[in-house]
């Protein structure tokens, strides 16, 4: 049985490298990785988990790190946009179809597309890409944009 | 940023964390149980709730199970609507658990979570109590299985320390002729007006209803008026409208004639599609 109480040093799996940070067991997630890591990919939104921001990937899945708390993560592979280190397809579908405006949402989105990719290696159903994108929030609308971006990651891989 | 301390807790069996659970009553110290933590952690940052401690149940492997076993499906409380819905094992709870919040927060929320949340739609419930689910729960007094509608009335009544192991659902809901809709105000994503979920037993249709009430329920007098074949929609629908067990709810989404309005439009599409066999 694993204990918690007062300030203690968890370890971490992010973006391939195993890291020991000193954490309260109710910070979240976002904060550990912005704060302590300097991973400030994943953006502080809503932090009510409606604006998807924040979203990061466990596992493999996309999870808003703004509802999940820093110890909850041991022992799971947490992937920040950092982490695609620029070379993910989705990053430059990003840029090809201008799918972002002010930024703000960019990181949430990279990551929930990434997600879908990895979950879904073929073009899935546009239902699907619906559902999935229906998580995240842009302000700015460029919702089109991030639409054809998607089309874009998978006809070019 | 959650503005106070608590103690983390993450027991390997249900023992353990009942054992923790009494221990820290026994001080006079609130204490949750923790799976996927949406609600928690949103209560915990607005202030709602000041837990000296949180439980994270999802390391004990009974919670964890979602497979078929002995004619039954169990799924284990941890389990979250998106490993439901991808199990892809219980056709009306992935329809269910596929509306409820977005498909990332569905990566995270859990069934015991949506059962027992303070949110009061609970849209979980519905497949489960048209299906005559048991649910097994652990607490400070041991394990008792029983009918998930003995404990399911309004919200999970639960005894202090009790917290949900599995849900273990018959088979013959696996593969019945099922309908789910769910209609909202605005967005797609959203709370529900009316939710609606349907399953045929025995040529009968079963109906379980989200927030046309203030909470969840199935009703059989509801049923037994909606499957009255002699009658028109129109004198079913209306019939079944009387039989609500409390008045219409009402708030910022829609008001109690708005949802009755959809509720019994809704109704009345569900009944045609049972008659053209479109379900």
């Amino acid at each position: 049985m694993v204990k918690y109480e007062g300030k203690v040093v968890i370890a971490l799996q992010v973006n391939g490298e195993a890291h020991e940070v000193a954490v309260r067991p109710s910070d979240l997630l976002l904060d550990v990785l912005r704060e302590q890591l300097g991973l400030t990919a994943a953006k502080p939104g809503c932090l009510n988990g409606d604006c998807g921001a924040c979203t990061i990937m466990l596992d493999g899945w996309p999870v808003k790190s703004c509802l999940m708390l820093a110890v909850e993560a041991e022992g799971h592979v947490v992937l920040t946009v950092e982490g695609l280190n620029g070379t993910a397809p989705i990053q430059k579908a990003f840029v090809d179809a201008d799918a972002f405006q002010c930024g703000y949402c960019t990181s949430g989105f990279l990551m929930v597309c990434h997600a879908l990719k990895t979950q879904n290696p073929l073009m899935p159903k546009e239902n699907i890409i619906e559902e999935w994108l229906q998580s995240n929030l842009c302000r700015c609308t460029g919702y089109q944009e991030i639409r054809r971006a998607v089309r874009l990651m998978y006809e070019s891989t | 940023m959650i503005p106070f301390n608590f103690i983390y807790y993450r027991p390997d069996s249900l023992q353990e964390a009942a054992d923790i659970y009494s221990t820290l009553q026994s001080k006079g110290q609130k204490a949750v149980y923790f799976a996927g933590g949406s609600e928690i952690i949103t209560m915990c940052r607005t202030g709602s709730i000041q837990p000296k401690a949180v439980i994270d149940i999802k390391n004990i492997p009974e919670c964890g199970l979602l497979s078929l076993y002995n004619q039954k499906l169990q799924i284990g409380s941890v389990c979250t609507l998106n490993q439901i819905s991808e199990s892809k094992l219980f056709p009306l709870m992935r329809l269910a658990c596929g509306r409820i919040a977005d498909h990332t927060n569905q990566c995270r929320i859990t069934l015991g979570g949506n059962l027992c949340g303070s949110i009061i739609y609970r849209e979980t419930s519905l497949p489960l109590l048209l299906a005559d689910a048991e649910i097994t729960l652990y607490g400070p007094e041991g394990e008792r299985t029983v009918p998930l509608r003995s404990v399911f009335y309004q919200c999970m009544q639960l005894k202090p320390g009790e917290m949900i192991v599995q849900v273990q659902i018959p088979v013959w809901a696996l593969s019945a002729r099922h309908y789910h809709i769910k209609k909202t105000a605005n967005e797609k994503i959203d709370y529900p007006l009316v939710s609606v979920a349907a399953i045929c037993k025995d040529s009968k249709l079963r109906l379980a209803f989200s927030g046309i009430c203030s909470y969840p329920f199935r009703s059989e007098q509801m049923e037994s008026a909606l499957n009255q074949q002699t009658k028109s929609f129109e004198e079913r629908v209306k019939q079944a409208a009387e039989l609500l067990p409390e008045p219409v709810y009402a708030d910022a989404e829609g008001s109690g004639e708005y949802r009755l309005f959809v509720f019994k439009n809704t109704l009345r599409q569900l009944l045609e599609d049972w008659d053209n066999g479109k379900i």
